[in-house]
Parts: C-alpha cells; sequence; structure tokens
C-alpha cells in the first residue's frame, strides 16, 4: 500500500506553485504539508485526489496511476475538503446518512448517530445542519472519518482538519488519527498548528522554498516531540 | 451503483421538500404564463385552440429552465459536488440521478397541470391527451440536456443567462416536435421523433454532464 507522488509540478494561472515533488508515503505514515498562505497546500491535495490535473507528473497508488485505477483509489481514499459538504436543510444524522449512499455504502441510522456521538454532536444529530456553529459542521464533517473505519480507507486526506474545531475536538481527532496510523492507516493533510500525533513515520512537504521546487524531509522524532510538547502547552489557533 | 442512484433522487427529493418555494417558483411561472396567454391574446376560441399546445410548450420550457440554475449551484457551493466526483460510483450514474430528481420536480408538476391549463384555451380532450404525451417525452429530455448547459456554466459569474445561449438551440426541436404532436392530424411521427431524443439524450447527456463538471472542479 503505497501512495507515490512522481515529480509533480503545479501550475494556477500564471504561477508555478512547486515543481519536481516526489514522495512515497507507506502505511502508518502521515505526510505534513507545509506552506505559508497561497504557496499550493491545497492544490497539492486536490491533485492527489484526483480533483485537479498536474501539469505534469503523476500520481500512483499501489503502483498504478489514479485514472488507471479510479474505483478502486476512491473506495479506499477519503478526501475532505475546504468546503464541508453538509447540507444546511438536512438533519445532522442524515447528512451522514447520505454522504455515505453517495459513496454506495448504506448507513443505518443507529450508525450515523454512533459516529456523531463519538465526535460530541449526540444531541446536535437531531438538528438540522442550519442552526449548527462552524466547529458543529466541521464536526459533522469530519464524522465522516468515523464512519469510515470500519470499512477499507486507509488513505485519509484532510485539508486543515482542525480549523474551528476547539480543545476536545482537537483532542478527538488526534486520538482518531492516532488509531488510524495503528490500524496501517496514511494520512496526508495540511494545518498551521503543531499537534501531538504519532504516526509510524512523519514526513514533510515544504512548499515555501524558493524557486517552487519543492523538499520532502522527515520530521525527526525529537522534533516532533517538541512540537508535541509546546501544542499541549498551549494549542495556537491557526491564522487564516 | 442502484445505491448510489436512489440515494441522490431520496437526497435532492427530500431537499426539494425542505425548499419547497425554490421549487414552487418554476411551477408558478409556469401556471402564470399559461393563464395570461388566453387574456393578452383575447378570446377568439380558434385562434386560442391554435396556440394554445405552443404556448403551453413555450411555458413548460422556459419553467425548467429557470430551474436549471439550482441543479448543481448547491452542491457545488457546499463542497457535496467534490465528494460526488470522488465516489468510487460513476460520476454519470450520479449526475443522472440528479437529473431524474430534477425532473421529478420541475417536470412532473408541468404534466399534471397541463390538461388544467389546456382548458383556457379550449383544448378538445383528444389533443390534451396528446399534448400530455409530449410534454411526458419532451420534459426528460429538457432536463438532461439543461444538465449539460449548467454543468458547463457553473461557477461562471453570469452563469445563467450563459445557459440559456448554450441550452436554447439544442431546446428548438425538442419544441418544435412536442408542440407540432399536438396540432398535428397525425401526432404518431412527432411522438416518435421525441421518444428518439429522449433516448439519445439519456444515453449521452449524464455523460456529458459528468466530463463538464469535472472540468468545472478543476
Amino acid at each position: 500500500m503505497t501512495l507515490q507522488a512522481l515529480d509533480l509540478c503545479c501550475v494556477r494561472g500564471e504561477r508555478r506553485l512547486f515543481k519536481g515533488l516526489a514522495f512515497s508515503l507507506e502505511a502508518g505514515q502521515a505526510l505534513r504539508v507545509r506552506g505559508a498562505n497561497g504557496s499550493g497546500k491545497t492544490s497539492l491535495l486536490r491533485t492527489l485526489a484526483g480533483l485537479a490535473q498536474a501539469e505534469s507528473g503523476e500520481v500512483r497508488w499501489r503502483g498504478r496511476g489514479i485514472a488507471a485505477c479510479r474505483d478502486e483509489y476512491y473506495s479506499q481514499m477519503i478526501y475532505l475538503g475546504h468546503a464541508p459538504a453538509v447540507k444546511d436543510e438536512l438533519l445532522a444524522w442524515e447528512n451522514l446518512v447520505y454522504a455515505a449512499r453517495l459513496q454506495g455504502r448504506i448507513m443505518a441510522r443507529a450508525d450515523a448517530e454512533q459516529s456523531l456521538k463519538a465526535l460530541g454532536l449526540g444531541r446536535a444529530a437531531q438538528l438540522p445542519a442550519r442552526s449548527l456553529s462552524q466547529g458543529q459542521r466541521k464536526r459533522l464533517s469530519l464524522a465522516r472519518l468515523h464512519g469510515a473505519e470500519g470499512e477499507a480507507a486507509p488513505l485519509w486526506i484532510l485539508d486543515e482538519p482542525f480549523n474551528a474545531l476547539d480543545q476536545d475536538a482537537v483532542a478527538v481527532l488526534c486520538a482518531a488519527l492516532d488509531q488510524h496510523f495503528a490500524r496501517g492507516g496514511m494520512l496526508v493533510y495540511t494545518t498551521h498548528q503543531d499537534l501531538p500525533l504519532h504516526p509510524a513515520q512523519a514526513l514533510e512537504v515544504n512548499l515555501d522554498r524558493a524557486g517552487g521546487a519543492a523538499s520532502v524531509a522527515t520530521a525527526t522524532a525529537s522534533a516532533a516531540d517538541a512540537a508535541t510538547g509546546a501544542a499541549a502547552a498551549a494549542p495556537k489557533q491557526a491564522p487564516c | 451503483m442502484l445505491t448510489a442512484f436512489t440515494g441522490v433522487i431520496r437526497r435532492d427529493l427530500l431537499l426539494a421538500m425542505r425548499n419547497r418555494a425554490d421549487v414552487l417558483a418554476s411551477v408558478f411561472f409556469f401556471i402564470i404564463v399559461a393563464a395570461l396567454a388566453p387574456l393578452g391574446l383575447g378570446p377568439e376560441p380558434a385562434m386560442l385552440r391554435t396556440i394554445g399546445p405552443g404556448m403551453l410548450w413555450i411555458a413548460a420550457l422556459l419553467a425548467s429552465m429557470l430551474a436549471l440554475g439550482r441543479l448543481f449551484a448547491q452542491d457545488y457551493a457546499d463542497g457535496t459536488l467534490e465528494q460526488m466526483l470522488l465516489s468510487p460510483e460513476p460520476t454519470g450514474v450520479l449526475v443522472a440521478g440528479k437529473i431524474v430528481a430534477h425532473w421529478l420536480t420541475c417536470g412532473v408538476p408541468l404534466i399534471v397541470l397541463s390538461p388544467l391549463l389546456a382548458l383556457q384555451f379550449g383544448l378538445p380532450a383528444e389533443q390534451v391527451t396528446v399534448l400530455m404525451a409530449s410534454l411526458l417525452l419532451g420534459t426528460p429530455i429538457l432536463s438532461l440536456i439543461g444538465a449539460i448547459g449548467a454543468a458547463l456554466t457553473l461557477g461562471v459569474r453570469g452563469g445563467g443567462v450563459l445557459v440559456a445561449l448554450l441550452v436554447l438551440p439544442l431546446y428548438i426541436p425538442v419544441l418544435i416536435f412536442g408542440a407540432g404532436a399536438a396540432v398535428a392530424q397525425d401526432p404518431q411521427a412527432h411522438l416518435l421523433l421525441l421518444g428518439g431524443l429522449l433516448a439519445g439524450a439519456l444515453a449521452l447527456a449524464p455523460w456529458a454532464t459528468a466530463e463538464a463538471l469535472r472540468i468545472a472542479l478543476e
């Protein structure tokens, strides 16, 4: 199980966001995409998800291009972008049930309510999504990950999953991500916060390098631990 | 595949139920245009009977076009469309589900109301039957072709006008055969042609729409 990026180059309008980006992500590993606002983090994630085409280069899942194995890739990958994909008119649990059906899965109401409870939306499950706060909507969007745990979705691509979440929800999500790593799951994510995650190996892509050539580095254990301590002491709110 | 297809239809119908004002807007538009025409054109029974089917068809066409803007705009804005493209199910099937739901909320009410409005034009019973048959075959074509236009203009400013420009030329054959069926001596040929158009649109439109959506989201 490998997600590979080969020599990715991304151009948006006149600007080249990055070029020559290559990495290989194995089971249990996490890839954090770093960069300033507008450096191309979301573009990279959308390219990995197959929503955007790279100017050149290729994304491979289990050794095959993602366009060639579309059905297999999309049944094993979950992408949560900036837009929460939440319908205001539907109740919170209905949102989950219909999101699952779009993926071709049937989810019972009880399962949906269970997922929402795990993210602290127990009572809000019966409310229309319209009346949820920003943070609650984010939780509702993230509840999809919980629903997918039993299924075979080893790759999660999350764009700023910690935005708008309070400390409790951040802790719950971190625990869920650690469980995901323990099951051999893979994660590609962006965040402006330093968080205590424990993947088998933490990789980093930095899109801020001059010349647009992105670099991939392995975050050392000590740096990760230091970040853990810092995050535990003072969780920072992402400037966005 | 059926799970996703019926799931999309059920979700869209539920959303339409909870947003009734949106759906009723295009139905009211249909009623108003069809009800005002006899008042504006004068009470000559022979003339009303000749223009009746054409007027009803034009009203149905415009009402159906009015609703196109809503087809994908909401899903696009809240990110649901992204998730639809990332579904392991074929995008064309999900799109077909959306088109069916659109037809059920914007096409079927027009067909049901058409005999009532035909009374205003004094159409005889057999002509009303043919008119309903032509609407039954024609309104799904309007939804199918309209979906391509709606997908192509997604996220474009002033998309409403652009949709009309893109879609109207393709609507014209439907209008000609649809309205023609009700006034023709022998409507069979017109209805068969409409059926042919429907079969073609059914086979091609969902996939064309899916491709257009993929481009719109890139």
